[in-house]
């Protein structure tokens, strides 16, 4: 019986080895493997993403400009699809069979067993052709979301628009928090405040059971956020003046950026080829942006931010300033209309002051103004002289808020270029150049370019007798009142007192006799309008005319900025085109007919045929 | 209830002490298993009558305890010997139940394997273990099986294979396999180890045969047996043509393995075996239990998520969780520390029952001892195993954990049959 005695070892050990595989085994899944636990998370967590209501957005009166509809995509499981008739499918959708079938192909290459959108974008009517008839076709469902649509047909450029969040876009920290799928402004307004308009995505971690059904809070909610509503925008635009100008400046390109130059609030921006805020949303969306892409006359191009141009005899003005500041004239300095420096733009009296120089917008007496202020004799090498003198009226210029980013709240600010003496070096070499190589930055020519709200806010500087607040589309976020970013004042290198001698210059501009700007003129409802015309020289092809003025005068409430392209000289198109502008938003409404008949329709009009 | 005097100092309350540690742990395991977050009111003290209450598993298995604990007191204070003597009637008894049950049970979950008796119901293959098991033991004591006397054996494995044959009828596979424990018992009383190692071998080679290419096998045999014979020449004079024939059943195992695969077993044993091989294979039918299993124990971490917690075994992910996978909650809610006391308590258990086996004077209570501790041990084996993917999904409950009247009746009448003839030990003489 020894023999089978020893037997009971073997059963012994038998039972201890699946003991002990088995406490290995367990303390390999549950302590060692942490996948186990993943998996158990990824069985009954289920993220349920709260998108909030994106903010709306408000003109300076309080009128609706963007909302949020609802639309609804087509979405497709593609497994539960069960012979689709593709034609009566494409009849109902409206829609290509063929595009039907290539947007089925690429659902079914996303899941075959989640549902992905076939079409997306139904407008509320659009939904109803289909639902009834839905049933009929297996695998497709309806889902509802909020879009953004247009109370305004106007101010495009500036709002923006939403589209969904590109591959690329989802790979950069900032959106990190973004979902394939999920809207976002790619533009404008839309764009720049997007963190505010968008709110706080609320998340839901529910538990579910192996049917999918919910059981409740994970952890009682302790993880879960409330999605918080988009704060709506007032934006400064005055949406009739907007409409207004864009009505003017239909068929052109150019642009109108108008200012309240005691705040620095934008009252309307005009990019001129526009289109309706509209077309960017909706179903259909992709091809109709393709479209405007492509477009030639590029619609958009946010020209008043973007498009940089040689200012033309606007920036006298400026030049002017500077000079006086430096103390190398004054008011009452007079040159003479030197055609052999430059050529002027006509016959016109002696510039014998500086206020009969603006009005007649002299070229050679800007020259010598600009070259008063450059050669001031700090270096005996003439060479040596225009560079440091260059640099220092460059230095004061710049305090205009030109040549840099005014700091708007949209983010395709341009900066423009105020050329300075290493600009010139590299060109020509160092101490290769000269006053006689830079000098029609004096006249707004040249290596020089501004914005047109650029020009705008140097009206609104000279309007303010010295200082400039960053112009801005938003004045309050939400209930919150004006925004403290934009109560500070920048303040020029000019001391005030040299505004007040410019300006009674620029009023004999519009008002004086032989202005340039005479067709701006709004002395019969007796306001006083300050304003100074500008004529770009164009190599490509005709003139742009340009016109900057501030009005009242005395107490201005508006600064503008018209840019016409390939519209000839200033005065004849621009100039009144202000005025109109300037009409509209101090008086309401507009009662000189003849003026708006004159400046509608194409620049072409304005060039005078030789 | 009082117990004789006599009763108390013999019977082994060691076993009894583990016996009431692995009832009360398996009853907390079910009510967690069934308790619902959002139906709180199925808690213990929740004011609702009998009825009500009879529809949460914990209190169903409240009952099943409180007979368990009438059934105890029934089995110790029945004459020791009575379970020798009416061994083979209760065999007979059995196999009749056995052959009828397919033909008056109504079909529940796919085998007609239950008896209903009012609100009662009672699986006669769940009792089949410990009668089997007092048959065998009976006839062992009767026989020499180192004797190797060919009629006894075939008398006996008859005896094992017949209950198993009937419940294999009526589609319970997984009860049947359970009497592949006997084997470990007439192991210890004499069998010839080699029916272990060839059948070991045979399922060793089975598996085998799924996993690797079968040319490599046949190769990697061939290979192993050539080397063998050429160490020891001496050895391939004398028996090559026994060396042949196992070359051969080899070879014919190996190619056979895809017949027995394909046409032996049905479908869902198939899958059951492939699940184990690869648990990818069909992650959503079988390989989901074994999947699930393995995610709720395998998210239970060291320590476990605490009682009530488990979401897995709430929230359904994990089948059949008061029953046959029980060890799931224990898993999921306890942790590694609450795997490891159930496996303890096991090993405890088997351990006792082994050593109160030996002790015994008679054949009869030393191989029914046996019997208990391989049948027990078979159970935990596969039950745990199949929870954590190291066995086969095959349907039996851990004993006195998972839910259910049948099963906890028939392993606490298995054990305490045992108790009861230990208890009697010393008046037992030599027969």
């Amino acid at each position: 019986m020894q023999y089978l005695e020893g037997r009971k070892y073997v059963v012994q050990a038998l039972f201890l080895v699946v003991a002990l595989v088995f406490g290995t085994r367990l303390f390999y899944i549950q302590v060692l493997d942490g996948s186990y636990k993943l998996a158990a998370d990824r069985n009954t967590l289920q993220r349920i993403v709260q998108v909030p209501y994106r903010g709306l957005i408000y003109d300076r009166n309080g009128q609706l400009l963007v909302q949020n509809t609802p639309v609804y995509d087509l979405m497709v499981v593609p497994r539960e699809v069960k012979q689709l008739d593709t034609l009566r499918f494409s009849q109902l959708l409206q829609l290509p069979i063929e595009e039907i079938r290539v947007s089925l192909r690429a659902a079914r290459a996303y899941s075959r067993v989640k549902a992905s959108p076939l079409v997306q974008n139904l407008s509320t009517p659009e939904l109803a052709a289909i639902q009834d008839n839905l049933i009929d076709f297996p695998g497709f469902s309806i889902k509802a979301r909020m879009a953004r649509s247009y109370k305004t047909e106007n101010m495009a450029h500036a709002l923006g628009y939403v589209g969904a969040i590109t591959p690329a876009f989802l790979e950069k920290p900032k959106y990190a928090k973004y979902f394939p799928g999920d809207n976002l402004g790619i533009t404008g307004l839309e764009s720049f405040y997007e963190s505010t308009l968008m709110g706080r995505r609320g998340v839901q971690y529910r538990m579910v059971n192996v049917r999918g059904i919910e059981k409740g809070a994970f952890r009682g909610g302790e993880f879960d956020t409330l999605s918080i509503a988009g704060q709506d925008l007032h934006t400064s635009i005055d949406i009739e003046l907007q409409k207004y100008g864009e009505l003017l400046m239909q068929g052109k390109r150019g642009s109108i950026v108008a200012l309240d130059p005691k705040t620095g609030e934008i009252l309307a921006l005009v990019s001129a080829p526009m289109y309706e805020p509209s077309i960017l949303t909706g179903k259909g969306m992709g091809n109709r942006y393709m479209e405007l892409l492509n477009n030639p006359e590029r619609p958009l191009f946010n020209r008043p931010l973007m498009a940089t141009y040689p200012p033309g005899s606007v920036f006298k003005m400026v030049n002017e300033l500077v000079a006086l500041q430096m103390g190398v004239v004054t008011p009452e300095t007079g040159f003479d209309c030197n055609w052999k420096l430059v050529r002027c733009t006509h016959r016109h009296e002696a510039p014998r002051n500086l206020t009969i120089a603006i009005k007649q917008s002299c070229n050679p007496y800007f020259y010598q103004v600009m070259r008063a202020s450059v050669l001031r004799g700090r270096s005996t090498n003439r060479f040596e002289d225009a560079r440091l003198g260059l640099g220092e009226w460059r230095r004061q210029v710049m305090s205009f808020g030109l040549g840099d980013k005014l700091g708007v709240d949209m983010a395709s600010e341009k900066k423009g270029l105020i050329p300075s003496p290493d600009f010139y070096d590299k060109r020509y070499g160092y101490h290769r150049w000269g006053y006689k190589t830079v000098y029609s930055l004096s006249i707004g020519q040249g290596e020089i370019g501004i914005t047109g709200l650029q020009m705008a806010n140097v009206m609104a500087t000279i309007a303010n007798r010295g200082y400039y607040y960053t112009p801005h589309f938003v004045r309050g976020i939400g209930q919150g009142g004006p925004l403290p970013e934009y109560a500070q004042r920048h303040v020029t290198t000019v001391d005030p007192r040299y505004f007040a001698t410019v300006i009674p210059g620029m009023q004999a501009v519009v008002d004086g006799r032989g202005g340039t700007g005479n067709f701006a003129s709004l002395a019969q409802f007796g306001i006083s309008v300050a304003g100074k015309t500008g004529t770009v020289q164009n190599p490509h092809g005709e003139d742009h005319a340009t016109f900057a003025a501030f009005a009242p005068a005395e107490d201005p409430k508006i600064a503008i900025a018209v840019f016409i392209e390939n519209a000839g000289f200033g005065g004849t198109s621009a100039a009144p085109l202000a005025s109109l502008m300037i009409e509209k938003y101090l008086r309401g409404k507009v009662v000189r007919k003849n003026w708006e008949y004159w400046v509608q329709g194409s620049a072409d009009k304005f060039i005078k045929r030789r | 209830m009082a117990l004789p005097a006599r009763y108390s100092r013999s019977l082994d309350w060691v076993t009894v002490a583990i016996y009431v540690l692995m009832v009360g742990l398996g009853w907390i395991s079910v009510y967690a298993a069934s308790y619902s977050p959002e139906a709180p009111a199925g808690g213990l003290f929740s004011g609702l009558g009998f009825q009500e209450l009879m529809a949460f598993n914990w209190f169903k298995q409240i009952l099943w305890i409180g007979t368990a604990v009438v059934l105890i007191v029934v089995l110790v204070v029945i004459d020791y010997k009575a379970y020798d003597t009416f061994a083979f009637v209760l065999y007979g008894i059995m196999i009749v139940l056995l052959i009828v049950t397919p033909f008056i049970a109504r079909p529940i979950a796919g085998s007609r394997s239950w008896l209903e008796l009012g609100p009662i119901r009672l699986q006669p293959a769940e009792f089949a273990k410990f009668i089997t098991a007092l048959a065998v033991s009976r006839f062992m004591a009767g026989i020499n099986l180192r004797q190797q006397n060919f009629r006894d054996q075939m008398v006996l494995a008859g005896l094992t294979l017949l209950p198993p044959l009937l419940i294999i009828a009526a589609n319970e596979t997984g009860q049947a396999l359970v009497f592949a424990a006997f084997l470990l018992a007439y192991f210890r009383e004499g069998m010839s180890p080699l029916i272990l190692i060839i059948l070991a071998a045979a399922g060793a080679i089975l598996i085998l045969a799924l996993l690797v290419p079968k040319l490599w096998l046949i190769g990697a045999f061939t290979v192993i047996l050539v080397l063998v014979f050429a160490i020891n020449t001496k050895v391939l004079r004398h028996h090559l043509p026994l060396a042949l024939s196992v070359w051969a059943v080899v070879i014919g195992m190996v190619f056979g393995v895809d017949f027995f695969f394909n046409n032996v077993l049905q479908p869902h044993q198939r899958k059951r075996i492939e699940v184990l091989i690869n648990p990818s294979a069909d992650p959503l039918g079988v390989g989901w239990n074994v999947t699930q299993s393995k995610i709720a124990i395998g998210s239970g971490g060291l320590v476990g998520k605490g009682f009530l917690q488990g979401t897995q075994t709430k929230f359904d992910f994990v089948p059949e969780q008061s029953t046959d996978f029980i060890f799931c909650t224990v898993g999921e809610e306890w942790g590694w520390a609450g795997t490891t006391v159930v496996i303890l308590l096991f090993m405890a258990l088997l351990a006792r029952v082994l050593y109160v086996a030996e002790r015994q004077k008679s054949v009869f209570g030393r191989t029914y001892g046996y019997c208990v501790a391989s049948i027990l041990f078979f159970h935990f084996a596969i039950n745990v195993g199949m929870t954590i993917g190291l066995a086969p999904v095959v349907g039996i409950p851990l004993p006195l954990f998972s839910y259910g009247g049948s099963s906890l009746w028939s392993f606490t009448t298995l054990l305490f049959i045992l108790l009861a003839i230990d208890a009697y030990r010393k008046q037992d003489l030599v027969r």
